[in-house]
């Protein structure tokens, strides 16, 4: 069941297109405000970074197509995670992505008995749709942008994730997402709701031996806006606790995203994953860095 | 009187059927050319004013708010994105409207003379990307005014709902 990235980046930029048919010649690039099309979350779409927001990847407006590829790292006590891969928004409406997630277990791999270095391997894939409101123009109402959207994700290591509890090496995460530019404010608020069965977002699998069914999960970011080109604010995620063998804990980080220009953007946090398959109080730093048009 | 009245009627039918020049509106200022007959109503500011004067004075008043019209104008009409949108525009006019605009939603106490945000930009073909670099113009220009962000943020916000009107479906 693994889908090689660049195949899932290659389905994420032809499909948008094979929609357009005709049409596609009229597509405009670019328009879109600084930092309004968010950042790349963990998981590839457009967010804040732990959490995914209702915006649409990329510079587009609803005239045209925009993109964004990411090379996320995040660096706690006991683990690395590298994640890279792109996301394409057409029409401000509709987003695919396609993510690698490598969660490297580096030293502390021998002390699980994976063996040093042991690294779990996810892709994600993901679609969202934007159904309601504008996060940006529409500053006389309360109504948020929100968008619907599904996560296909696979993890590359099934006989571990069910030697640990887990019940399935893939599985689909459907969410809500609302997200609203509060500009009398300098604010930028979202929320998402997330059904889950993710063990750590999927690297661990899916489904546990203490629980296999769909939990509603929530994350949120807020941010303020310091300058047109850069925002500051946490995120919250909350998880479920699927697995006998470890707890799982909330994630919460400390955020800043600074847009160097229209093409590239870095967001840089201060992460606390909790516990991560038994090894406590994983907190360190998270770096992002987006390319996009 | 009655002759009088007879006459006014029968030079603004001339007028508006020769020139199609304004009649209904005030003098039209020196600089500024003639618009078709409009009703002038603060309604067509498109949004209310502020309660409180506390964000006006952080644009520097009506002197500040003429300046950013001036210059958001002045980026705009040389911008190679949106140039073309204003080939035919009355200049003067539009930094005095805009800056009257700025000044009612503000809270500012001026009133809009201007029309109204639907008529004056139908079958203009405005877009978002458009719209959005007018709005990168206006940044600038309160930036050399030396508008702080977050007041900057909150005239965009009165400004922000205004592309459902702006804007062609």
């Amino acid at each position: 069941m693994k889908l090689p990235v660049a195949t899932a980046l290659a389905w994420a930029l032809i499909t948008p297109l094979a929609i357009t048919g005709a049409s596609a010649a009229e597509l405009q690039t670019g328009g879109k405000l600084l930092l309004t099309g968010g950042v790349s979350a963990l998981e590839g779409g457009a967010g804040g970074g732990l959490a995914t927001w209702g915006v649409i990847a990329g510079n587009e407006t609803r005239d045209g197509i925009g993109g964004k590829v990411h090379a996320t790292f995040i660096d706690v006590s006991d683990y690395t995670l590298r994640a890279y891969g792109g996301a394409v928004g057409f029409h401000d409406r509709v987003e695919l992505s396609a993510t690698r997630q490598d969660f490297d277990t580096g030293p502390t791999g021998a002390k699980l008995g994976l063996g040093k270095g042991f690294t779990f391997k996810q892709t994600i894939l993901g679609a969202k749709l934007r159904v309601l409101g504008d996060a940006v123009y529409d500053q006389d109402r309360w109504l948020p942008q929100v968008a619907i959207g599904a996560q296909y994700k696979t993890n590359d290591q099934g006989d571990i994730v069910h030697a640990v509890g887990g019940q399935h090496d893939s599985g689909v995460d459907y969410y809500v997402a609302a997200t609203k530019l509060l500009l009398n404010q300098s604010l930028v608020l979202s929320g998402a709701v997330r059904a889950t069965k993710a063990n750590q977002t999927g690297l661990l699998g899916f489904g546990g031996d203490k629980s296999d069914r769909y939990k509603a999960q929530f994350e949120g970011s807020a941010g303020v806006l310091l300058s047109k080109r850069l925002v500051v604010g946490g995120e919250y995620r909350s998880k479920p606790s699927n697995l006998g063998f470890a707890k799982e804990d909330d994630w919460m980080d400390l955020f800043a995203a600074y847009a160097i220009n229209k093409t590239v953007s870095v967001t840089a946090a201060y992460v606390d994953l909790g516990d991560i398959a038994t090894f406590r109080n994983q907190r360190g730093l998270y770096v992002s860095l987006q390319a996009g048009f | 009187m009655r002759h009088l009245t007879s006459r006014a009627v029968l030079a603004a039918v001339l007028a508006l059927g020769v020139a199609g020049a304004a009649f209904a509106q005030d003098a039209v200022p020196p600089d500024e050319k003639p618009v078709d007959p409009y009703v002038p109503s603060n309604a067509n500011a498109a949004a209310a004013p502020r309660a409180d004067a506390r964000v006006f004075e952080a644009f520097h008043g009506k002197a500040g708010l003429t300046r950013i019209a001036a210059g958001l104008v002045d980026r705009s009409i040389v911008d190679p994105r949106i140039k073309d949108i204003f080939a035919t525009t009355d200049v003067p006019r539009l930094k005095r409207t805009l800056a009257e605009q700025f000044c009612f939603v503000l809270g500012g106490g001026c009133d809009y003379t201007g029309r109204d945000m639907a008529s004056v930009h139908k079958d203009m073909g405005v877009t978002d990307k458009d719209f959005n670099a007018l709005v990168e113009n206006l940044q600038a220009a309160m930036a050399v005014e030396g508008v702080p962000f977050f007041a900057q943020n909150q005239l965009l916000a009165k400004l922000a709902p205004m592309q459902r009107k702006v804007v062609a479906r």
